[in-house]
This record gives structure tokens, sequence and C-alpha cells, in this order.
């Protein structure tokens, strides 16, 4: 289980393998790594040309209870900045829980329990010092189905704006405006900013809600498979979407898709599930983190290989 | 191919199929039922609908005159005891008249009026309205948005619910104990029947926009909550927007509930003939004329108590109307 820490060591062979430097003066042709052709996607051949950025969240033993249940056991991870994480793994794993655990959103599930550590900039995020609201907008989150407020296009975006206490119209007009150019969005509604939102179509719906996440400035985005009701049209226009941010923003996604997070992310974390032979409950786990390149082309666990290879799940 | 041959047979043949889709006597007893069930159906919404119809009928019938006399929205309530003894022959047009007594006074005489019931109702409402729905919306946000499951929610729901199965003669009861006592003769008032209404409203009120509140899907909750917005900052733009055409809606029949009750109120708000724009000293209601008027028995009064009937249909009806009116027109936006 010390996946995080194996990925966190530059010198380790299979990440300089797998992770073309485009800058490095060590080998540079040797860059475009065999893990590439295998996953068949080359979305990482033009990553971030530094090798591994600041770690903006640290995950320390993380486990999640729901009630007396508990839900995920043994969590340790780095999550990096301007980077595109993908949480992967069969249903009932965990990856929605330990994704909500970044944004404290499990607060509002009653009996949900947090042990362990997420340290976000080296802040406990479950201090109780911490203030949950501001913690939300700094990590903001799109979730699995879309879920726009039942008011106008421009009231979506504006309304974290407003919340945080911008008033001036000039101020939210221009920040309306960025928030959906930046999701793709400004040229297809621009001349109906003031119609409901719930008359876009679901893929539209979906980048209405990424871009009410960016309008309040956070510095992570968390989505919780944001493109499981999409269409494959739909879900390109989102990936590329996630891909043209990301130099500004942290993503973490949790897929059901092993393509998606081959496709868009730079790291990987495989979660899956056990279960305990004594009370018969299923528990998930973080199997192992690495590079995206890594876990599909050599994990280093055989059941993250098993499930990549379609031999389980 | 063993396989197939050994198969065929057990399948069904399609004119097999086909006689089991469209026909056999399954078809007809289905049939018979269904139509059976409708006719029950059409027989029990007459049954419902005949005795709303003859009520209907016959308040209107009964309260017509009155209500059109010219005078009944602005006029005081008549003195009735000389009236009663008239037997006029407006009364006797009417089907009430009795030719003992002739004449001391004429038809032209009595000026039907029901002004100071009206205005006393529209008061006792509003007021009502003022101490019970803000009151009842707060604590439904409380029970929904932060109570939840907890045991304290959980004893305020209960209290909720035993206080809408209180009789509401108990509550003119209460408030004319803790009220109107007190006070003395001064205690009787339009603010004191507010007061017993408002017990009345308060749990209706409560328990239905905890329900609207309820239909609000969570994931506006937490899209709002990712926003970094708090609790109670996502319910007045979020949660309670969403929700106003169903809360609007049950707050207003709450108020035609009221306006219709009369125990409460015979006992707190006194009486009065004359208008009383005041929610301090006596009043009256057009519930309370009703039941006045006819414990008063004899032609005019029998006349004002129709009168007042049918000014309280009209006025709760229109009540409803407009709460489907505000609820359409909000759940179409």
């Amino acid at each position: 289980m010390d996946a995080t820490e194996q990925s966190v060591k530059p010198q380790d062979p299979s990440i300089m393998a797998a992770r073309p430097l485009t800058d490095s003066p060590v080998e540079p042709s040797a860059a475009p790594a065999a893990g590439v052709s295998l996953m068949g996607a080359t979305t990482t051949a033009d990553g971030p040309a530094q090798e591994l950025l600041p770690v903006v969240f640290q995950v320390k033993d993380l486990d999640v209870y729901y009630g007396d249940h508990k839900a995920v056991h043994d969590v340790n991870m780095s999550i990096r900045r301007n980077e595109i994480s993908a949480f992967i793994g069969p249903s009932g794993c965990g990856k929605t829980t330990v994704l909500r655990c970044f944004n404290r959103m499990n607060d509002l599930i009653a009996g949900a329990r947090v042990d362990g550590d997420i340290e976000y900039h080296g802040v406990n995020l479950y201090d109780p010092k911490v203030n949950p609201t501001e913690v939300r907008r700094r990590i903001g989150m799109v979730f699995q189905k879309p879920n726009p407020f039942p008011k106008s296009i421009y009231d979506n975006i504006a309304y974290g704006p407003r919340i945080a206490g911008i008033k001036k119209k000039a101020d939210l007009d221009e920040i309306v405006e960025r928030s959906l150019q930046r999701a793709a969005l400004w040229d297809e509604v621009k001349d109906r900013l003031k119609a409901s939102a719930l008359g876009m179509s679901g893929g539209q719906q979906q980048r209405l809600c990424i871009a009410r996440a960016v309008a309040v400035n956070p510095e992570v985005i968390l989505m919780d498979e944001p493109c499981s009701a999409l269409d494959p049209i739909a879900t390109g226009r989102i990936e590329d979407l996630m891909l043209e941010i990301k130099s500004e923003y942290t993503i973490v996604i949790v897929t059901h898709n092993m393509q998606q997070a081959a496709r868009v992310s730079d790291a990987t974390a495989f979660f899956s599930t056990e279960v305990n032979p004594e009370s018969d409950f299923r528990s998930g786990l973080l199997v192992e983190m690495d590079r995206t390149n890594t876990i599909f082309s050599n994990p280093s666990d055989t059941r993250t290989e098993n499930y990549i290879t379609g031999r389980f799940g | 191919m063993s396989a197939t041959t050994q198969l065929a047979p057990e399948a069904p043949r399609s004119d097999e199929i086909a006689r089991s889709l469209t026909g056999g006597s399954m078809a007809r007893s289905r049939r018979f039922r269904n139509t059976t069930a409708s006719v029950m159906m059409v027989v029990a919404f007459l049954v419902a609908a005949v005795p709303l119809a003859v009520m209907g009928a016959q308040v209107f019938s009964q309260g017509i005159d009155a209500v059109t006399s010219g005078s009944w929205w602005t006029s005081p309530i008549p003195e009735t005891g000389r009236a009663d003894l008239a037997g006029s022959e407006q009364m006797q047009d009417l089907g009430f008249g009795d030719s003992t007594s002739s004449a001391t006074q004429s038809a032209g005489d009595v000026v039907l009026g029901m002004a100071p019931a009206i205005v006393g109702t529209l008061l006792t409402v509003l007021g009502a309205s003022l101490l019970a729905i803000p009151l009842g919306i707060m604590g439904a946000v409380y029970l929904h948005e932060y109570g939840k499951t907890g045991r304290l929610a959980k004893l305020i729901r209960f209290m909720t619910d035993v206080m809408t199965g209180v009789p509401s003669v108990i509550m003119g009861v209460f408030i004319y104990t803790v009220w109107v006592l007190p006070r003395g003769i001064d205690g009787r008032s339009a603010f004191a029947a507010s007061l017993a209404l408002a017990c009345l409203m308060l749990p209706i009120v409560v328990r239905s926009t905890e329900e609207m509140l309820r239909l609000v899907p969570d994931n506006l909750r937490e899209a709002s909550a990712a926003l970094g917005t708090r609790t109670w900052k996502t319910t007045i733009k979020v949660v309670l927007p969403a929700a106003v055409a169903g809360i609007t809606s049950g707050s207003l029949l709450a108020v035609a509930r009221a306006a219709g009750e009369t125990a409460p109120v015979v006992f707190v708000i006194g009486f009065v003939k004359t208008t009383n724009w005041s929610f301090m000293g006596a009043n009256t209601t057009l519930s309370a004329q009703i039941y006045s008027q006819q414990q008063n028995g004899g032609e005019l009064s029998t006349q004002l108590a129709w009168g007042a009937a049918l000014t309280l249909v009209a006025l709760v009806l229109v009540l409803t109307v407009v709460a489907r009116a505000i609820s359409r027109r909000f759940s179409t936006q």
C-alpha cells in the first residue's frame, strides 16, 4: 500500500519510462513510451513540462464510515497541482466517497464520519477549526447528474459570485462571460442568457455546471462521473474541456470508464472492494495510485492488472 | 443441431401466441371488470359531487337576494329584534313571512348589510396569516433543512401532528383563557381571534411546507453547497424559491380553512354591528354572524345568515382559485 510513496519518487524507473519528458535533457527521444501506444491514447504526450508537480492533497490513512459500516479504508495518496487525477474501480469501491471527502460534501450525509487526514496545503481538512464552507468555495464540484438550478443560465453562473459578495452587474457580466467561454459554452448560449437552464441539453447542462464551478474561481475541481449521463460526443467535449482547463485547475475525476481515465488523466488511482469474511460487509480500499501510463501498462498489483485487462469487474 | 430439434416442439407456435394475445375468455372477463370499475368510479364521483352541488345551490338561492341587495357590502348589520316581528312584505316574498304582525316597519326600512363581518373576517384572517405563515414556514425549514431526523425535530413533528388533530373549539377556549380573560371585556377583539386562528393554521402550514421542501431535489442543495454556500443561504436562494409554488398554495388553503372557522372565533371576538377596522376592540366575522344570526332565529336573521354564508363561500372560493393560479404560474416558470 505504499504506491503513493513510489509515485512521489522521481527516480522511480517505471515513471521515467512511462512518462514523456518534453524538456528533459535526458533521453528526450525515448519519450513516447510503450504505455502510450498500449493505451491507445496520446493526451499525455504533450503533458506538463515538469515531471512531478507540487502536491495539493496529501491523504493519510483515510477511513470513511457510514454509520457503523466502514465504506472505505486505508487510503493514502497524493493529488498534484494542475494534473488530472482519475479514480477508477468497480461499483461500491468508494471512489465517490473518497472524492466527496476532498470538499467535505460527506458532511451533508447523516451518519458519515471520517478518520485519518486529508491535508490540503498542509491543513487537515477535517480539523475542527476548518470552515467547510470555505473549503467548498476553494474546491468546487461537478456532479454525476447535471444539476443546474431552476434559474436562468446567467443566474446559474452568477450564483456563486453573488454568494461571495460580488454585486456590481458589470463584474458579474464579465465573470459569466469568462466562465461560459472557459466551459466552451459561450457561443451556444450568449444570445439566450436569460433563458432557463433547464431547457438546455444534458451535455450543455453539464458544461454549464462546470462553468458554474469555475465561476467562483476554485483551485480544485472535483468531478464525480461527470460524463456518465452523456453521449459520446458530449463526453468528448467535456474531456477536451478538462484538458484545456487543467493548466489553471487541479482536477480529480471519478470515472467508470477506463478509457476516459486513460485518455485524460495524468495519475490514476485504482480502488477495489473486499468482503470481510466475518461480517459479510463489502468495503472499499485503494489498491494503488500511480502515473496513468504505469497503471495501464505496468501496474504493480495483480488486482489492478486483472481489472484493466477486463478479467474481473 | 440436435439441440435445435429437441427444443423446437416445446416452443409456442405463433398462432397460439396470437390467440393468447387477442382473444379468449380471459379477455372478456377482463373487459367486464374494467367496465364495472369504471362505472363504480363515476358513481363514487357523483356521490361526492351531488351533496356539494346541492349545498352550493341552496346557499346561492337563499343568500343571493341579501348579497345583491346593494347595501350588503357597505352597510352595518341591521338590528334584527324589531325586524323579526315585522313580517314585512319582503320577508313574505322570500318565503319566510308570517302575516301576524302588521307593518310596524316597512320592508324598505331594513337595510341589509354585512360590512362589519366582511371587514372583521379579512382582519382576523390577515392577522392570523401574518402570525402563522412566517412562523410555520420557518418551522418547516428547521424541520427539513436543519433538524432532519434529530430528536428535537421528531418531537416537533409529532407535536405538530397532535396540534393538527386538536378540535378548533379547543383553540378558542385556549385563547379565551390566556388572552381574553386576563383583559376582561376589552380582551375580546379581532386580534384574539387572529391568535386562535393562527394556532389552527400553524400546524397546517408547517406540514404542507415541509412536504413541499421534501420535493426539492437534494442535488440542488448539493450544487449550492459545493459553491461554498451556507445552509441558510442555500435555503433562501435555492430551496425556498424552488418550493414557493407549493408553499403558497398550501398556505392559502390554510387561510381558507381559517376563514371558515367558527368555534374559535365566537369565544374571543365579541359582537358588533358596526364596522371596526381595528385589531383591538370587539369585532365580528362572517362565520360568527352565520352562527349567531341562526341562533337568534326569525326571518331577518335567517336571511342575514344565508347571505353571510354565501359571502363566505365566495371568499373561500376566490382564495382557492388564487392559490391555484399562483401555483400554476410558479410551476410553469
